[in-house]
């Protein structure tokens, strides 16, 4: 039975999911520790991101290649058969009907071009699922730029048509074979990349972690699948806004991108993640990959492997606004485990017709959770964001199931 | 008849007194890298990992036999983001071996003094891991002079630099060929023992040749400071030590150690190695003649 309730209340002032307070401060967290040699390119994308975000043409020249080459709007789809099984009134965000098949392209078109605008050649990115590597060199190709992907190994090796996507679209795939070889790994290597390289390239960051503006920068562009939520949660919804927001969490770009809609409202936001990979519920305090956030680190400071089924989630971090809106109880985190995200992956699949990316998956698997258990009282209304499609996935399914 | 000057107008360049206030800041390695600049010796600072082996404090004694005039020692860390190959394979190798923080600098406690100054280099979760204080305290206990934090660039030193000085640590910090001259002047200004110049933008590792950015970024340093600057990156044989020193104070040689120490090198051939490096920085004349 559960007497104290997890959500704190009212609604934090600073956690209304706006511009971070100075050198890229979310409360504690965020900032710009980077080698000197990347100062100044941080410094760039800063100045530049920010004029181009005030910039009503360059909104409308992303807003015109979402439409048209991404495919938004996505559409809201109320869950009927699972939500009738689970006594819950769930909503799907479909980030997974976006082109190339999850929420990562919408930062990507942002950061292409913004790269454009800065007159860089190149793309740098890293990629753990392989999604955020197929949107770069998705945009690269559209914008006429190179791409130069990291990738660790073992995630090579798991999400093997992903790899040939790139390749197919004319990106570079560089294996990475240190530490883990997942995506902590692949993301070391894209900034040693980076330092040797910031005259004509920029680094693409798929997620709301590295050194701001990153975190932010990223946020905002994700932003559109909150916004977009938003408005259809208001058409379709008697209440106007849900009670629940739910997404997953690695680095947390999806969620960010989502609660950002919704962090001014009376919802409850829900992040959750791997329990293998799990930087928000039991990571510590430090810095790794330019911010100061939460990770999974040993006893002696060292990082510790993430591990997780899914690819994209395999990350000992969390992006640090994240780690303010837990630190302030805006959002909270909980995590859930592969087998249960597995299970959830099949449900949706055989209640709903879709086929999940396994890291949307996880969110779904805690709403499913948070259902039977009473943490979801029964009528409650739940937005999950579906990040991205399964088809990536189903190699490994087929070995697990 | 003469009319009294009027005040003068600020001086771009070199100022006699940037010199000066640098001196009277200067802790002890600082006080001991000038003394050494200043009779002509070129400076030689040979990096190596802690823990990367049994008996690892012996290197650091032949490093020392070599003529080293400081020594640098990596506290592995284990997503170090600024190091290539060679030092990323030696902090895995020491961290495999059970090395850390606290047994590293435990192990530098029980050493005899090597007679020059030790400066631990690392990444900033580990200085965050128990607190820059007990951090700093703990370098200190263990003898250790100076710290390196390559992921800590200037905009973000304010909480370490202050504990540092309280702890008597000098906080070196790094420039970089892409760094703006006004940045390079607070860098310079705010960092202690020595400024260290990040030779090119890339990571640590031997490279075929010294980077061309070298000779720019240390003119550029050595016209706003004084202070020692140690050339790092990509400094591997004695050809390139000899010219690294015509445009600094001396060199910071890590991966050229490294990938030796990891092929198996004892200290006897390290200090065959870093007395070619000694010979060459003797044999070559100070920067700017």
């Amino acid at each position: 039975m559960r007497n104290v309730s997890p959500w704190r209340e009212p609604v934090p002032p600073d956690g209304t999911m706006g511009e971070p307070r100075a050198r890229g401060r979310f409360g504690q967290y965020g900032g710009r520790y980077t080698p000197e040699s990347l100062a100044q390119a941080c410094r760039e994308v800063d100045e530049a991101f920010r004029r181009a975000w005030a910039d009503p043409g360059f909104r409308g020249a992303l807003a015109r290649l979402l439409a048209v080459h991404a495919g938004r709007p996505t559409p809201l789809t109320p869950a009927h058969r699972l939500s009738e099984a689970l006594g819950v009134r769930l909503y799907l965000k479909r980030e997974d009907l976006t082109h190339t098949g999850s929420h990562k392209i919408n930062n990507v078109l942002g950061q292409a071009l913004l790269a454009t605008r800065m007159g860089r050649r190149r793309l740098i990115a890293e990629t753990g699922a392989g999604q955020h590597g197929v949107a770069t060199a998705t945009a690269a190709a559209l914008l006429g730029l190179e791409a130069t992907v990291f990738m660790g190994e073992r995630d090579i090796e798991r999400q093997a048509l992903n790899v040939f996507r790139m390749r197919m679209l004319g990106a570079e795939v560089v294996p990475v074979t240190a530490g883990s070889r997942t995506l902590k790994d692949a993301t070391s290597e894209a900034m040693r990349h980076w330092v040797g390289a910031t005259g004509d390239s920029h680094y693409c960051v798929g997620s709301v972690v590295g050194p701001d503006p990153y975190p932010w920068m990223v946020r905002e562009l994700q932003r559109v699948i909150g916004e977009e939520a938003r408005g259809q949660c208001a058409a379709e919804l008697r209440t106007g806004v849900p009670d629940h927001v739910v997404a997953c969490v690695g680095g947390g770009s999806n969620a960010a991108g989502t609660f950002a809609g919704f962090a001014d409202t009376t919802a409850r936001l829900v992040g959750v993640e791997a329990q293998g990979g799990a930087g928000a519920s039991r990571g510590r305090p430090g810095v790794m990959h330019g911010c100061r956030s939460l990770f999974l680190q040993d006893d002696d400071g060292q990082i510790t492997p993430a591990h997780s089924a899914a690819a994209g989630l395999d990350y000992p971090g969390v992006g640090p606004e994240h780690a303010h809106l837990r630190d302030l109880g805006r959002a909270r985190y909980v995590t859930v485990t592969d087998e249960e995200a597995i299970a959830a992956a099949v449900r949706l699949a055989r209640t709903e017709g879709i086929v999940p990316a396994l890291e949307s998956a996880h969110a779904l698997a805690w709403v499913i959770r948070a259902a039977g258990d009473g943490d979801l009282p029964a009528g409650s209304t739940v937005l999950m964001t579906l990040s991205g499609r399964g088809d990536k996935d189903l190699s490994t399914l087929k070995e697990l199931l | 008849m003469t009319t009294p000057a009027p005040d003068p107008a600020p001086v771009p360049g070199p100022v006699l007194d940037l010199g000066l206030e640098a001196a009277a800041d200067a802790g002890a390695v600082e006080r001991r890298l000038r003394s050494r600049r200043d009779t002509g010796r070129g400076l030689l600072m040979p990096y190596l990992t802690g823990g990367i082996a049994t008996g690892w404090t012996d290197y650091l004694r032949a490093f020392a036999a070599a003529g080293a005039d400081a020594i640098e020692i990596g506290l592995p860390f284990s997503d170090p983001t600024l190091d290539g190959v060679t030092i990323q394979r030696a902090s895995d190798l020491a961290l495999a071996r059970g090395a850390s923080t606290r047994r590293i600098l435990t192990e530098l406690s029980g050493m005899p003094d090597p007679g020059v100054p030790l400066v631990a280099s690392t990444y900033y979760n580990l200085v965050l891991h128990d607190g820059p204080e007990a951090f700093c305290a703990a370098l200190r206990r263990a003898g250790v002079g100076g710290l390196i934090v390559p992921d800590l660039p200037v905009h973000e030193a304010d909480e370490l630099t202050d504990v540092a000085a309280a702890a008597g640590i000098e906080l070196a910090l790094l420039a970089s060929p892409a760094t703006p001259q006004p940045r390079l002047a607070e860098i310079s200004r705010r960092s202690r023992g020595f400024v260290y110049a990040v030779s090119l933008m890339g990571t640590t590792g031997e490279r075929a040749a010294l980077a061309a950015s070298a000779a720019g970024l240390t003119g550029r340093i050595r016209r706003v400071t004084d202070r020692p600057v140690l050339l790092g990156f990509g400094i591997s044989t004695p050809d390139q030590a000899r010219e690294a020193r015509r445009h600094a104070d001396g060199v910071v040689v890590g991966a050229a150690v490294m990938r030796r120490v990891l092929d198996g090198a004892g200290p006897d051939d390290l200090r065959d190695f870093l007395t070619s490096l000694r010979q060459a920085l003797d044999a070559s004349p100070r920067p700017g003649v």
